[in-house]
């Protein structure tokens, strides 16, 4: 029982000291502020998966055309709006780190 | 030591209070340290969970009575293994478990994700430890594992159908798949509060789902073979509500698995993507409600309760939060593509989702339609087997059929003569497979004959999928065919690795198709020396013998089994009496054909006192490709869940670009 209670307390004090650890080791840090995503990186992180959503999507075409799974007719329907996708995502890439600003932080 | 119990699980539910509370705090006011002392309180909660597990397994393995947990699930005379299996074998200590892997889980998921997701992170700490925080209060104010009684000279042993090899495994996989599918629900949840939609939840959960989705399949597979061998019914699916309430959230999982593909691929349909995270999550509580409540009659339900209101509320919280935080970011949520064609993959996969949204929408009604007839008409009113099996067949044979469809055709739009080029040979196979099973005498059954078709067709798209892929990398450079096989399902992963997976089930389909539109039965009562006949086979009954083992008395019956000319040896079915527990289990006679996968599966219904026996036999063509398809399965998920060096290297390099810590 008493060996019971002084593991129980143990265990409650190592979770308290665990818990306070941010504060115990930055008593007074410069700053506290979360380090979020701003807005540009959010915007730039969702360009940069459109990129890589089109660039994905123009290999597999070309895998899949490769292995017959896409006939030489949708190869050609698919390869022009797919190449255009894949350029659209690049020059609006481009203009965000011309501008380093999203549109709307612009406006 | 009790109380070393009771005080880590209280101490997991302050924790669990204060990352809930902290972490969202810090979240909405933007305090760094205050999230990472959230984070470590996550952290923290799981090690003193594991603490308060290992007090019961040290209780369990002790048989220390005074523990009212220990003395109720096992007994001085139960073997050691199944006595550690009482750890989740009984309705305390299978709460215990779920706060234990939920914790370990939570603390694993965002150590990972902190880096890169750390913006997302610090909101998904909040809704783990919400969710901890249900668990800890039920198992420190609702059902305390750590309960304490005046030591009895023995436990009262445990139910003697779970005294068996399976329930060492099946149930902890079962609960690793119910837990599982709480991280792919705490990033969902994480993204939309911290309005971050972007794929990075997608992302740092898809092997989470793979893995609990794995779990759940392979536990269900295992918990099939466990009432196969061991309840003794000649069957392996009941439809039992608690098989039922581990089916469908596997369902749920098997729609976002590939759903999200579209929203990868093509950014569409993300609000659906979220809907089937949160449907996913509330069915596995559901699961977890249905088996430990006690508020449905099944064999899996071993324990009658109160925790039942107290789930109930939780998954009305649950499910009226996450589906306000949906509407709150609707805008947000809205898909930049549409779908081009209703013949394209992705259209494709989105009927797939809707049959199987469908089977576990009308197998959800069959579960709780009995528990709404007693509440409201004061009689519970069951669905069979036939509800359940039409719906099985309506929407099961057409997913069938869409496997081998789906990922054959383009992206975006498919040409008609596209798909007849492409699925000119499967199509010939299928048929060709169709009309030869029919002049064999497989038009007994439609359902069945259908089911063997379509899995001709998919057998074949699938093994065409291997085929042209492989040649495709060998003319890309491979050194060899095996090179070029290897590269193949290295280069993609997810893709073959579902091939496989996809093969797996195409198996379990013929399994079940075999074995219950095509088997026979027989029924005979035999003195010794006696015989009878089903098929081609012929028993002849023996002798009975009784020997006592350490916790029953087993009464076998041997008997001869003939099949034409050819003796196959002896078979032995009987009944386990248990001494302990004061109940009878049948103990099945199983002799398997490897080469036909067919099994001869004998009961020992009644056993009279002059010696006779009233024997049930089946013969279950096929069934054995059942279990296969469980190993096929394990493999197509291991290769999917596998870590793949090049995405990571893609990930890592966006990440950089954006100038976050790459560390997913």
């Amino acid at each position: 029982m008493t060996l019971a209670l002084v593991l129980a307390a143990a265990l409650a004090v190592a979770c308290v000291v665990a818990v306070a650890l941010p504060f115990i080791r930055e008593p007074e840090p410069e700053s506290d502020d979360l380090a979020d995503l701003g807005q540009g990186e959010q915007h730039r992180l969702e360009l940069l998966e459109t990129r890589d959503r089109a660039l994905s999507a123009l290999k597999e075409l070309e895998f899949e055309h490769r292995t017959g799974t896409v006939s030489d007719e949708d190869y050609r329907a698919q390869l022009g709006p797919l190449r255009r996708d894949v350029a659209a995502a690049l020059q609006a890439l481009g203009r965000e780190l011309r501008e380093g600003r999203p549109p709307d932080e612009r406006n | 030591m009790p109380e070393l119990g009771r005080a880590a699980l209280l101490v997991t539910l302050g924790l669990s209070v204060y990352a809930l509370v902290a972490g969202a705090a810090a979240a909405h006011m933007g305090r760094r340290r205050l999230a990472l002392s959230a984070q470590n309180a996550l952290v923290a909660s799981f090690v003193t969970t594991a603490v308060a597990a290992a007090v019961l397994v040290a209780a369990l393995l002790r048989n220390d009575f005074s523990f009212t947990y220990v003395a109720r699930t096992t007994s001085d005379a139960l073997p050691t293994a199944y006595t550690i299996s009482a750890f989740w074998g009984g309705q305390e200590g299978s709460l215990l478990l779920w706060l234990l892997i939920l914790t370990g889980f939570g603390a694993m998921a965002v150590r990972l994700n902190r880096g890169w997701a750390r913006d997302l992170i610090v909101w998904v700490v909040p809704v783990f430890a919400a969710v901890s925080t249900f668990f800890a209060f039920l198992v420190v104010a609702v059902a305390s594992p750590f309960a304490t009684q005046a030591a009895p000279a023995d436990g009262a042993g445990m139910t003697p159908s779970l005294q068996n090899p399976y329930m060492l495994v099946h149930p902890v996989l079962l609960y690793l798949g119910y837990v599982g599918l709480t991280v792919p629900f705490a990033f969902a949840m994480g993204a939309l509060l911290s309005s971050r939609l972007d794929e990075r939840w997608l992302i740092a959960t898809r092997r989470w789902t793979l893995f609990a989705w794995a779990a759940l399949g392979i536990g269900q597979l295992l918990g099939s073979h466990w009432a196969y061998v061991e309840v003794g019914w000649g069957g392996y699916y009941a439809w039992d509500p608690v098989e039922n309430a581990a089916l469908m959230p596997w369902l749920a999982a098997t729609a976002f698995l590939h759903s999200v593909m579209i929203q990868e691929k093509r950014g569409m349909l993300r609000v659906w993507n979220v809907l089937l995270v949160i449907l996913a999550f509330s069915l596995s509580l559901f699961g977890t409600f249905l088996t430990r409540s006690g508020v449905v009659n099944s064999i899996h339900s071993f324990t009658q309760s109160s925790i039942g209101p107290w789930f109930l509320a939780f998954i009305a919280v649950t499910v009226a939060v996450s589906l306000a935080l949906v509407f709150w970011r609707l805008p947000q949520l809205r898909s930049p593509t549409k779908l081009e064609s209703p013949v394209s993959r992705e259209a494709a996969f989105l009927y797939n989702n809707l049959l199987l949204l469908a089977l576990c929408l009308a197998i959800l009604w069959g579960v709780v339609y009995p528990m709404l007839s007693e509440a409201v008409r004061g009689e519970a009113i069951v669905l069979g087997r036939s509800y359940y099996d039409f719906f099985l067949r309506a929407f099961g044979l057409p997913l069938l059929l869409l496997m081998g469809i789906g990922p054959l055709i383009a992206w975006r739009r498919a040409s008609l003569r596209s798909l007849t080029t492409t699925f000119r040979g499967p199509t010939i196979v299928a048929l060709v497979t169709g009309v030869a099973l029919l002049f064999l005498g497989a038009g007994s059954s439609i359902p069945g004959l259908v089911a063997y078709t379509f899995s001709a067709f998919v057998l074949a798209t699938i093994v065409m999928e291997f085929a042209r892929g492989t040649r495709a990398r060998r003319a890309l450079g491979a050194a060899s065919w095996p090179a070029a096989f290897g590269s193949l399902i290295s280069r993609n992963r997810r893709r073959y690795g579902g091939y496989v997976v996809h093969a797996a089930i195409v198996m379990l389909a013929i399994g079940v198709a075999g074995s219950s539109a095509f088997d026979r039965v027989a029924e005979a009562k035999l003195a010794k020396g006696e015989s009878m006949r089903i098929g081609d086979y012929t028993l002849v009954y023996r002798s009975l013998d009784e020997r006592a083992s350490s916790n029953a008395t087993e009464i076998r019956a041997t008997l001869d089994v003939i099949r034409g000319d050819r003796d196959l040896g002896t078979l032995r079915a009987g009944k386990n009496a248990y001494t302990i527990e004061q109940q009878v289990s049948n103990e099945v006679g199983i002799r398997s054909d490897r080469l036909t996968g067919e099994d001869l599966f004998v009961i020992a219904e009644q056993i009279d006192a002059d010696g006779s026996v009233y024997f049930r036999v089946f013969v279950k063509p096929l069934v054995n490709l059942i279990w296969l398809a469980g190993l096929v399965f394990l493999i197509g998920s291991m290769i999917t869940l596998w870590p793949d060096r090049r995405e990571q290297r893609r990930l890592v390099a966006r990440a950089a670009e954006v100038g976050i810590p790459a560390t997913p």
